[in-house]
């Protein structure tokens, strides 16, 4: 009686079987694996001062998440409770397609950060990372005399 | 935190002001693509419930719209960047999620309820009351 409830928008769901063949057939060219559609989704950007760091990570508690930077590598842990009921007679689980549980990312950043100035905001379920570069590694005009 | 989203009818879809993701993806441009949210769907006896990841949504530019026998969530990605920021590695690519669904009819659309927190959103769709049966009365010609 519910299969209607399965998406009828084909363009998603394409989108989603990509991502699957994606998970199925191996990751990445990182060397940590990152994959398509793995939890949390990560953007990178960088300005002259500064790297931003986006972690899609929904439905977290803020403060449960772990946010370490050493050596030139930033490292996002943290635990995402699950929300379906546990196993009963009376419900029924038709999708399943959200993640629960632990996860850690991590990532190597460029060597020219002070690691004294990161700031970390969780906001609208993204962890929004901000790490500054040394002063040192700017770009500079020097004034000719 | 938790705070009730805006469940709106038909005809009420809010605009699509270009966001910060958007400045900075070329795909962007194309307006109508959109990612797939995951979602987890659990039906009990008096109801269906589901769960809607969307991060990086704001609350008021998440759109849920029930149209006849349809629910479509939408949602607008807003990220603060910081001026002048050039991406070195995307996997959100999209600045926008879109799913629809199609709904049965025992379902009452008149009293979904909605949350949305922390980039997740929870709709429970109740199932309608059962219509009482009814006597016929039997008239003697």
């Amino acid at each position: 009686m519910f299969r209607s409830m399965f998406p009828q928008d084909i363009f998603s769901e394409i989108d989603r079987l990509q991502q699957q063949m994606q998970r199925a057939f191996g990751s990445g060219p990182s060397i940590r694996g990152f994959e398509l559609g793995s939890y949390p989704a990560l953007n990178i950007g960088t300005t002259p001062q500064s790297v931003e760091l986006y972690a899609f990570a929904p439905g977290l508690d803020p403060a449960s998440i772990e946010v370490n930077f050493e050596r030139g590598v930033l490292t996002i842990a943290a635990e995402r409770a699950a929300d379906l009921p546990t196993q009963d007679e009376k419900s029924t689980v038709h999708i399943n397609e959200r993640f629960a549980g632990r996860f850690r990312r991590v990532m190597s950043l460029s060597d020219d950060i002070d690691p004294g100035s990161a700031s970390a905001q969780y906001r609208d379920g993204v962890l929004h990372v901000s790490l500054k570069r040394r002063e040192s590694a700017q770009p500079r005009r020097i004034t000719v005399q | 935190m938790s705070a009730n989203a805006n469940v709106v009818k038909q005809g009420s879809q809010a605009g699509s002001p270009h966001t910060n993701v958007a400045k900075q993806d070329r795909q962007a441009e194309a307006p109508d693509l959109a990612m797939s949210p995951p979602v987890d769907v659990v039906e009990d006896p008096s109801g269906i419930t589901l769960f809607a990841d969307l991060p990086g949504v704001p609350k008021d530019k998440l759109n849920v719209r029930l149209e006849m026998d349809s629910l479509t969530i939408e949602g607008e990605v807003v990220l603060d960047t910081p001026e002048g920021m050039e991406s070195s590695h995307v996997e959100v690519r999209m600045p926008r999620y879109r799913r629809t669904f199609s709904l049965s009819n025992e379902l009452d659309k008149e009293k979904v309820q909605a949350e949305f927190r922390n980039g997740v959103l929870k709709l429970r769709i109740p199932k309608a009351e059962h219509v009482q049966p009814r006597k016929i009365e039997v008239k003697a010609a």
